[in-house]
């Protein structure tokens, strides 16, 4: 976790991407393999499938008194209506995930990567595998959790015998994530030099 | 299979962490009927009792559940059931049955919003004054209310600790939040827990009494099978168990199970006081709202305002003594829990006009910001 004292991310989507699974696992990874402390609350509608869900994780260097997270730092949407609902919850300059198929988001006042998550997931033949390549996407451009913590994290959580395509579908997001943040470091070294 | 004790460090949910806890202490059998949010518990029981040796059954209904884990006990295990709001209302006689009874056993409320279905998915804590009173007569009851899954994991145990010791229904009040969150909890080896089973009637047989007291208020409790003639019944009995509908045998059974719970309650109440020292405002609240609490003590803190906060671990029976002691020497009590006003009139009693009483609360759904607690310690202050 680097620098930072606290980082509070909400992931959200329907239920069945896999979203509370995705917290548990950022959780997971920040508590368990990186030692940090770490809260991860989920709220849902009645419905198990379709609806909207979203997990709440905080990751901290100290105690967690309060799990709620009321202003996020990054928030992950991987459906409109998730976006809709809790884009007022990001903070101002904070970060949007958002899966570029899945959410149109309007412009604000935060910084937005747009992945195609679940797209790779179809590549890969395992649709359901977005909200890891997400994880992936996360870990490279944000240093919430280490690779180590995720990596380690992920073989554990998913279901046997599936592990090596989940860390594919990781190791895709991640790779991803490198790349944009390349491609932008290049177009900011090449503004700088045309204002030069 | 995986041993009945899973010691290390795990990231679960407060549910998977009560299953865990009930486990450690030696629960066996657990009967019950799924319910939002409580079904993990539920879940993670099926998957986790036949690997040790235990008996999982799913009843018709919550009527039925708490029927099976009074009858599980006195087949001499540790049983527990759980439920949220709902259920908890259908178990109400028969945990006036394990009351009067005096039979060992756990129920554990992961509480949501009511009245009636209400929030089955969203949190609330309005049936603190229902494990108080919830089944009909006079009597006494134990009500644990955690503030973290590891908090959760440990009251558990205790939680059959002090059943099986005082022989009495142990209710442990948790709720949505608590039940469905992650956290790290740690399970320690199984040398560093302490577990107690209920005491085993020895010598004649013919001698022994189901309901004369020896040790803890309580007597000693044999199986059925054990080989002793006993007699277990909800009409008001004597002290072998028999029916003895009269004024004094009524007196004898309600003072004793009131007596056992009020004669020990330096062992049943556990409480966390948090930057009491200097305290003026107090804070005081329980479970999910505890943490809460946490959060405005820091924040008052931080704005010049002394409070400290005293956190309920035993809800039931309730820490008057410790409250009266501070009622007169702080500025305010606030209490801060998620119903209308509950544990707060708890609090304003004790206070009994010395010290002025004030409830941040709201009716369910969500938790109380540690914002709005700090607000209203203005306003009031």
């Amino acid at each position: 976790m680097q620098d930072l004292e606290e980082i509070k991310i909400i992931v959200t989507g329907f239920g069945g991407q896999g979203i509370i699974m995705a917290g548990r696992i950022i959780g997971k990874a920040a508590s368990l393999v990186d030692g940090n402390e770490s809260t991860m609350v989920q709220s849902y509608g009645p419905e198990s499938r379709g609806g909207a869900c979203n997990a709440q994780i905080i990751i901290s260097a100290n105690p967690i008194h309060y799990p709620y997270v009321d202003q996020a730092d990054i928030l992950i949407c991987m459906s409109q209506g998730g976006y809709e609902k809790y884009i007022e919850q990001l903070k101002a300059q904070g970060t949007l995930i958002a899966d570029e198929d899945l959410v149109n988001p309007a412009d604000g006042d935060f910084d937005a990567y747009h992945v195609p998550a679940t797209r790779m997931a179809e590549a890969l033949g395992q649709k359901m595998m977005a909200n890891i390549i997400m994880i992936g996407f996360l870990t490279a451009v944000i240093p919430a959790v280490s690779v180590n913590a995720a990596r380690e994290t992920i073989r554990h959580s998913v279901p046997r015998g599936t592990e090596e395509l989940n860390l594919k579908a990781f190791a895709k997001g991640y790779d991803h994530g490198l790349a944009v943040l390349k491609g932008r470091e290049k177009k900011a070294a090449g503004q700088t030099g045309a204002i030069a | 299979m995986k041993p009945a004790l899973l010691t290390g460090k795990h990231y679960i949910t407060g549910d998977v962490a009560c299953a865990e806890g009930a486990l450690a202490a030696g629960c066996r059998f657990f009967g019950g009927y799924p319910i939002t949010p409580a079904t993990e518990i539920a879940e993670h029981m099926a998957e986790r009792l036949p690997g040790v040796g235990g008996l999982f059954i799913q009843m018709e209904d919550e009527i039925a559940a708490m029927a099976s884990v009074l009858g599980a006990s006195w087949a001499g295990k540790k049983s527990m059931t759980a439920t949220s709001g709902p259920g908890f209302s259908l178990m109400m006689e028969n945990i006036g049955l394990g009351v009067s009874t005096e039979t060992p056993c756990v129920v554990v409320n992961v509480q949501r919003g009511g009245p009636s279905t209400g929030l089955p998915t969203q949190v609330a804590q309005g049936d603190m004054m229902q494990a108080r009173w919830g089944s009909h007569g006079h009597y006494a009851i134990i009500a644990l209310s955690p503030s973290s899954p590891q908090e959760l994991f440990y009251q558990t145990i205790r939680a059959f600790n002090l059943s099986e010791k005082y022989r009495t229904p142990v209710l442990i009040m948790t709720d949505e939040v608590i039940g469905h969150m992650s956290e790290r909890v740690e399970i320690p080896e199984a040398g560093k827990i302490e577990v107690f089973s209920r005491n085993k009637p020895r010598g004649r047989r013919d001698r022994f009494r189901l309901f004369s007291p020896v040790e803890n208020g309580v007597a000693p409790m044999p199986a059925a099978g054990d080989g002793y003639r006993i007699h277990v019944t909800g009409l008001t009995h004597d002290e072998r168990g028999y029916p003895d509908l009269t004024v004094d045998a009524q007196a004898n059974m309600v003072g004793r199970i009131v007596g056992k719970i009020q004669n020990h309650l330096d062992d049943i109440i556990q409480t966390e006081s948090y930057r009491m020292q200097d305290a003026e405002i107090v804070l005081i609240s329980y479970g999910v709202s505890g943490r809460t609490a946490l959060a405005a003590v820091d924040m008052a803190r931080s704005q010049g305002i002394k409070a400290g906060l005293l956190r309920l671990l035993t809800v039931w029976p309730f820490p008057e003594a410790m409250i009266r002691s501070l009622a007169g020497r702080v500025k305010g009590f606030v209490t801060v829990e998620i119903n209308l006003g509950q544990i707060h009139l708890e609090v304003e009693r004790c206070a009994a006009g010395r010290t002025p009483a004030f409830l941040v609360g709201h009716a369910g759904g969500t938790l109380i910001s540690p914002q709005r607690v700090v607000e209203r310690i203005k306003e009031a202050f």
